[in-house]
């Protein structure tokens, strides 16, 4: 690592941070992160009952990557959220029976079967939608930061890439304008290690969290397994951007623990790999942790699982898309509504503002 | 003769190239070990070394700018974008390095390479993954733009185009990868870029169409002859920059009637380029409108099944386009 970056973790003590988690924070994030996996798992058995179209693209062994970062942003904040990060939608607020519907490219799903899977976002909950070009969205993520900073509003724009997309040149410009106007951004990198087949090693030669320092401005590597970690380092990332202190690269270690999409063998991974991950499961490792703080962690995952056997019960039940509203929406046919979603969770207060 | 699907026919076609020409080589996303993501270099990689096949970073500029490189400096690059639709990084070397390079360097470089690029939809790919985006490439002047629709036209068209001295744009129908086999002529087989093929001879009208649209076509024809009793003509264009006029125009003139069909969408669509071309240069022999049949003005495959159905250009939708032509 870069002197820049090793600095990181000295400036995060003079932050006055870690935030502290409360008790019902710490099962927040453990419902979350069970959320995900149970609504993933929930949605493939949906894709090999022929029910999910296409292909089917999970975060599994990601969820701490996912969930923490969100939980970091307050109401105000927004998110480009990824393939891989379904947490983070529910984070702000998404509920997992929409979720469904749009992995069933059901009418009752985000986009009214309009885009797949992952290509959503609930606009109301401050989020914004990904494309599969990668990594478009770290450029939209430095326009909406550019929108706050105008504006001198205190809010942050957080957006989620892979390894793999770090190579791409977009990746570079959006570190670039992050550096140069010091944008209330926070970028995740997820290294989950592969980038469809191709491993780290073909993607870079430099690790890309020693790039930001290149860039002009802080990067941080964290384990990406432990919810905790990743939410210390975005909330204290956070905390800066909002102060106008400028962006920060977090580079959460993690790894893809099932195929590049439900139809890859996984072939090119090596077995013992898995064995090594598996044994860092970001949720066993939560829940281990939480229960040794004498918390009751098989009741969460007992709520979440009837939460998501009636979220799949109310997908199911909702009505294929009507093709007559396939032509809508190209362009806009009323005023568009302007103004900023609520988020159900918030620690946000206008004392912020 | 032997049988294979349009994947296979590719396969081959790079392998026999790459197996006569040391300078063949062949680069992308995942092309390597993995074999690409539909498995059209599968093999490539344990045959020719990683020097022969790349396994590149997820850079679809760098695809297309180093095989132009590598093109001006003696090899014969075949580049492969996973998808046409993450085309997109690469489209200003392209349009800007590949199609012009000849032109402006007044002839004294010119870049033999290819990239290959799955498209098309039916596959619930949604709007990124099922794009038909050919109108963008042959609006540009100095690529050669080729949609094969069969396995010996995929084989023969990929394999003249290795050859070429000039950029290929080679669209191949994702949806028809492994739709059916057919057969495929043994040796060195080779079908020149920019020859439509008649597929099927008719008298009442002709339908021009490529890549997927070819199976739909020859389908919708079968109906219309028993139906209808109307003989629709199915011209395969095959190329689609340079078009093959002669093969376009004599059609027209033993029909009298044109329908166009592709899945793009129609506004600008290349079908526009074949419906001026009938219009101006067929017009004495038109005994109807010159009619588009094509994708509607949304902005992408919308992901259901029932809405990507909508969407999608079929056997019945070219059956009553050309039932309405046919009756005109
Ligand atoms: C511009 C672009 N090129 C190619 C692809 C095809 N593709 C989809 S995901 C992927 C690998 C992405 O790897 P990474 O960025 O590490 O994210 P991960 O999927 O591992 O979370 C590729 C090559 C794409 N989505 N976008």
């Amino acid at each position: 690592m870069t002197t820049e970056a090793r600095r990181f973790p000295a400036e995060h003590e003079e932050d006055g941070r870690p935030a502290a988690l409360t008790a019902a924070d710490r099962r927040a994030l453990l419902r979350f992160m069970l959320m995900m996996r149970t609504t993933e798992e929930r949605a493939l058995a949906l894709y090999q009952q022929g029910k999910v179209p296409g292909s089917f693209y999970d975060g599994r062994g990601q969820e701490a990557t996912a969930v923490g970062p969100a939980f970091a942003l307050g109401p105000r904040d927004r998110a480009c959220i990824l393939h891989r990060d379904l947490g983070a939608h529910f984070v702000r607020g998404v509920k997992p029976g929409p979720v469904l519907a749009q992995m069933m490219g059901r009418a009752g799903g985000v986009t009214e079967g309009k885009d797949a899977n992952m290509h959503f976002a609930d606009r109301r909950v401050g989020c914004v939608q990904m494309v599969s070009m990668l990594p478009d969205m770290a450029l939209v993520a430095c326009g909406l930061a550019i929108a706050f900073q105008m504006r001198r509003e205190p809010r942050v724009a957080l957006t989620w890439f892979g390894d793999g997309a770090t190579a791409n040149g977009q990746w570079h410009e959006a570190m670039n304008i992050a550096g140069i106007r010091k944008l209330p951004v926070v970028l995740i990198l997820e290294n989950n290690q592969w980038a469809y087949s191709t491993p780290n090693e073909l993607e870079f030669a430099v690790d890309p969290v020693e790039r930001a320092a290149g860039y002009g401005f802080l990067g941080e590597k964290v384990d990406g397994n432990d919810v905790e970690a990743v939410f210390q380092a975005a909330a204290a990332a956070c905390e800066r951007a909002r102060q106008g202190r400028g962006p920060t690269l977090i580079e959460a270690e993690t790894m893809r623990m099932h195929g590049h999409g439900a139809h890859d063998d996984m072939r090119y991974v090596p077995k013992e790999m898995f064995a090594e991950w598996e044994a860092r499961d970001p949720i066993r490792l939560y829940e281990q942790r939480l229960a040794a703080d004498g918390v009751d962690v098989e009741s969460v995952s007992q709520s979440v699982e009837k939460e998501v056997d009636e979220a799949t019960e109310w997908a199911l039940g909702q009505p294929m898309p009507e093709p007559g509203r396939a032509t809508a929406g190209v362009f806009a046919d009323t005023d568009p509504e302007l103004g900023d979603g609520e988020a159900p969770w918030s620690r946000w207060t206008d004392e912020h503002a | 003769m032997a049988e294979m699907n349009i994947l296979e026919a590719i396969r081959s076609a790079m392998d026999e190239e790459m197996e006569r020409d040391d300078r063949v080589m062949v680069l992308g996303e995942d092309v390597g070990k993995k074999g690409g993501v539909f498995g059209a270099t599968d093999g490539l990689f344990a045959k020719y070394g990683e020097k022969r096949v790349l396994d590149t970073p997820l850079t679809e500029g760098m695809i297309a700018g180093a095989a132009a490189g590598a093109a001006i400096y003696g090899l014969r690059p075949i580049a492969e974008m996973q998808f046409a639709d993450f085309v997109y990084p690469a489209f200003n070397q392209i349009v800007s390095e590949i199609s012009r390079m000849r032109y402006r360097s007044n002839g004294t470089f010119g870049l033999p390479m290819v990239i290959r690029m799955p498209y098309g939809g039916g596959v619930h790919g949604a709007l990124y993954h099922s794009q038909s985006n050919e109108a963008y490439f042959t609006s540009t002047v100095g690529l050669k733009v080729v949609a094969p629709g069969t396995p010996a036209d995929a084989k023969g068209l990929l394999k003249a185009s290795v050859r070429d001295p000039d950029p290929v744009m080679f669209f191949e129908h994702k949806k028809t990868y492994r739709l059916f086999k057919a057969d495929v002529p043994d040796g060195d087989h080779l079908v020149p870029i920019g020859s439509a093929e008649v597929a099927r001879p008719g008298k009442d009208l002709s339908i021009f169409c490529y890549g997927y649209m070819r199976t739909c076509a020859l389908e919708a024809a079968e109906t219309l002859a028993r139906e209808d009793g109307v003989e629709a003509e199915v011209v395969d264009l095959r190329t689609l920059r340079p078009l093959d006029r002669a093969t376009v125009l004599g059609s027209v003139e033993r029909t009298g009637k044109a329908l166009v069909v592709h899945e793009a969408n129609r506004f600008g669509g290349f079908g526009a380029e074949v419906a001026a071309t009938i219009a101006q240069d067929g017009f004495e022999h038109l005994d109807g409108p010159v009619t588009r049949l094509a994708g509607p003005e949304v902005p992408g495959v919308p992901y259901h099944h029932d809405l990507e159905e909508w969407f999608m250009i079929g056997p019945a939708k070219i059956v009553d386009a050309a039932r309405a032509l046919a009756a005109y």
